[in-house]
């Protein structure tokens, strides 16, 4: 049935990062988290990962808790917000890296990386040296390693945020497609609420480590649950957005103010 | 997370036990032994022992300063120039520092004479320019050069942006390498015994001779004391230094902050090889020395050191000296590589999770750098007898007491690179399915497999010329090179000078071809370690 968190709370130093969150994610369902950043949302991502140890609740995928399994024994794929490819091996060897540490002999390796280099769009690339790639091609390959063992549940850290504009829209849209072909479940961390709009069956909102509203994109973008939801998300989905941040303009406001976003 | 825990937990307790009995109990046995006998107050009382620290701590002073004045402009050269031969320069500056002391004084010897505090200050600061160089050229070399860029725009000349800019930014690698230098500087040994005599001393040579010549352990304690205080000092400072370099520095890879000199900055390169041109004299003095007797070039000395001349002096032949050196040696590095990798694991991990700790560890890990090796190698004569084995006479205490001075070199080595990688990537690797050792192996060891080569040949260069703890240790038939170099030169005789200086040469050779090796073997991978 999927992941569960129950009541999980997370301590980073002397702060309370992540507090008392209770969240499901169905089998091939993709939820995003959503906040400003400083909330605790890739603490939260963290922990069910196994990278942050919880200071009460717990991680549980289909219903057995996870407390004593450690990171390399959960099964779970993880993407950063920047890659972080092996620079000491190639594109194959990267993708493979999963499937090496499962035992996976070599030829079903090989066939796994062509099919995910396919997957994502740089089908050919193998013999690549990863420092030759682009940082759109970089997250693609991130992406196609994480993918690549078969990860019962697949961690997005900020996976766009990193690229430019143009770059994440497309990739975006690209990312959408792919997580559905994979048939995926998914929990992608973002600050982006146009992304988690673009990517997401479900949005969970996530504000001071407390999660404050759960819901499809459509029923968030229409009522939200309180005026800081609001003004996060901007308060209508028709309004024009900004240009460079992507965040909405209200009415109201003079086009020359927004315009200092873009440096 | 808990398996990982006690993992670091062993993987912590065992150098820390290591250094614990071969090196703190042998050391407090020997403080104790002195302060138990109430000799401690009339040797601090004695005006006889504040000139002693006061010309330990001058010319360790003298010395620092100049080896600061050479070693800067050589950092600039490998750190900025985009000139042909700058291999070669880094080779030739590291080349002293891995020298055995012995050779160098010896090499001074044949430079300068016997003759005193100069000898002395230039011997020191030969070896530690390499200590500069390197530390203060590694941060340099990463020293984001838009920041000169920018002052200079805003109008500064270029010695105004040098001095208000780069300066400034460098203050910690120079804290840093101050320290080290001028710790080194404080505890010589070797050096200061040949090129000393009986006139100058050191509170290290002091140590040495009232333990060894007059059995006066009171005093010797009581300056091992006295030197313990100045070391811990020393020590505190760099790591405050080094804290600081970790932290706050905009750095970038070095490829993009060299260029080729223009004007005035020629005028730095021509210091820097003038540097260089100075640190080969000693080299070429002692090598010259070495095949010269007063009938002419003859081969004398290495054809006598191989025969029965120097089986009759040492007791054995200069051959099975070498021998017994390199394999000494050898098993040093395997014991020292051992615990010093062991140790920067834990510490590159500790400091993530706890940095108190990790900081108290890495102190612990340093200090056998700076406590007298002489007061370490008499501590084992007065304590080892107490463990199972007998090991007191055990061929095996050489290499556990060379290893001890080799280990803080190579966690020094290593710990930066590790430090360097970042989390994530062992992170990306632990949610791919692997295990923390194989997190270990995929991630770190190919990240860190060239700094292991090179920690493990200069750990065993510097196991080679060890001596303050060898020359106690040893068994009289069973002599390293340095520890037969000492007993050479104290027997009169051309021809035992001669076998001295042929020894010298030897080592030498070894010297070189390690540090060359290590060298070709860390190209490419940014000397990142602080030596």
């Amino acid at each position: 049935m999927g992941l569960r968190l129950s009541n999980l709370s997370v301590h980073y130093g002397q702060n309370l990062a992540v507090s008392g969150v209770h969240l499901e994610i169905g089998d091939g369902e993709v939820l995003a988290l959503l906040g400003p950043s400083g909330c605790g949302k890739s603490t939260l991502l963290r922990a069910v990962a196994g990278l942050e140890q919880s200071s009460s609740g717990a991680v549980a995928w289909d219903d057995v808790d996870l407390a004593g399994v450690p990171v390399h024994r959960r099964e779970f794929g993880l993407v950063f917000q920047d890659g972080q490819l092996f620079p000491h091996r190639d594109v194959a060897g990267n993708v493979a890296f999963g499937l090496r540490m499962r035992g996976a002999d070599k030829r079903a390796q090989a066939e796994r990386v062509a099919e995910l280099l396919e997957l994502v769009g740089l089908p050919g690339y193998g013999s690549r040296r990863t420092t030759e790639l682009s940082g759109g091609e970089q997250q693609r390959v991130a992406l196609a390693r994480a993918l690549a063992p078969r990860p019962k549940l697949l961690l997005l850290d900020e996976p766009l945020s990193a690229l430019d504009r143009a770059l994440r829209e497309q990739l975006a849209a690209d990312l959408a497609v792919l997580l559905r072909r994979a048939g995926a479940t998914a929990l992608l961390v973002t600050h982006d609420h146009g992304e988690a709009f673009a990517l997401a069956d479900r949005i969970a909102l996530m504000r001071k480590g407390k999660i404050v509203q759960t819901g499809t994109p459509h029923e968030v973008r229409k009522r939200p649950a309180d005026d800081d939801v609001a003004a996060f998300l901007g308060h209508t989905g028709e309004s024009a957005s900004c240009p460079c941040c992507g965040s909405p303009i209200p009415d109201s406001a003079v086009l020359g103010r927004h315009a200092r976003h873009g440096r | 997370m808990r398996g990982t825990k006690i993992a670091l937990g062993v993987g912590a307790a065992v150098p820390l036990l290591f250094l614990a009995v071969f090196f703190a109990w042998p050391v407090a046995a020997i403080i104790g032994l002195g302060l138990g006998e109430s000799g401690v107050g009339a040797v601090l009382a004695d005006s006889q022992t504040w000139e002693l620290v006061a010309f330990t701590l001058g010319q360790a002073a003298a010395s620092t300063v100049v080896a600061l004045l050479a070693g800067l402009p050589v950092a600039y050269l490998l750190a900025r120039c985009a000139v042909r031969g700058r291999g070669f320069v880094r080779l030739i500056v590291t080349i002293p520092f891995v020298l055995p002391t012995l050779v160098v004084g010896m090499a001074f010897r044949s430079l300068l004479g016997d003759s005193g505090v100069i000898a002395i200050v230039l011997a020191n600061a030969f070896f530690n320019v390499a200590v500069v160089a390197r530390t203060v050229g590694g941060l340099w070399a990463n020293l984001d050069l838009r920041a000169e860029d920018a002052a200079r725009a805003l109008g500064a000349s270029r010695w105004r942006a040098f001095t208000s800019v780069t300066l400034p930014a460098l203050a910690p690698a120079i804290g840093s390498a101050l320290a080290v230098v001028f710790l080194f500087c404080a505890t010589s040994f070797g050096v200061v015994l040949v090129l000393g005599g009986s006139e100058y001393r050191t509170l290290e040579t002091e140590i040495y001779l009232r333990t060894v010549q007059l059995l006066d352990l009171p005093g010797a304690a009581a300056l091992s004391l006295v030197q313990l205080v100045a070391v811990v000092g020393a020590l505190l400072a760099g790591a405050i230094a080094r804290r600081r370099r970790e932290t706050a520095l905009a750095l970038r890879r070095s490829a993009e902050t060299a260029r080729r000199p223009e004007g005035a900055e020629w005028v730095v390169v021509g210091a820097a090889l003038t540097v260089v041109v100075l640190l080969l004299l000693p080299v070429f003095s002692l090598i010259v020395q070495s095949l010269s007797t007063r009938d002419g070039w003859s081969l004398a000395g290495y054809t006598a050191l191989a025969g029965d001349a120097a089986e009759s002096t040492l007791g054995v032949s200069g051959l099975a000296a070498a021998v017994n050196s390199l394999r000494t040696a050898f098993d040093a590095t395997l014991l020292a590589m051992f615990l010093g990798v062991l140790a920067a694991v834990v510490l590159s991990q500790l400091r993530r999770r706890r940095g108190r700790l990790a900081e108290a560890m890495d102190m612990a890990l340093m200090l056998p750098l700076g406590v007298s090796a002489v007061t370490v190698g008499f501590g084992y004569l007065v304590t080892m007898d107490s463990l199972p084995g007998d090991l007191r006479s055990s061929p095996v205490l050489v290499p556990f007491a060379q290893a001890l001075v080799v280990m803080p070199l190579i966690i020094r080595t290593v710990l930066p690179v590790l430090r360097a990688i970042d989390d994530r990537l062992r992170q990306a690797a632990a949610t791919l399915g692997a295990s923390p050792l194989r997190v270990w192996r995929e991630v770190d060891l190919p990240f860190a497999g060239r700094s292991l080569l090179a920690a493990a040949g200069f750990g065993y260069v510097v196991a080679l010329g060890e001596f303050g703890a060898t020359s106690f240790l040893v068994r009289p038939d069973a002599p390293t090179l340095p520890v037969a170099v000492s007993r050479l030169i104290s027997r009169p005789g051309e021809l035992n000078v001669q076998m001295a200086y042929a020894s010298c040469v030897l080592l030498m050779i070894v010297t070189v071809a390690a540090v060359a090796l290590v060298e070709r073997v860390r190209v490419g991978s940014e000397a990142l370690g602080e030596f």
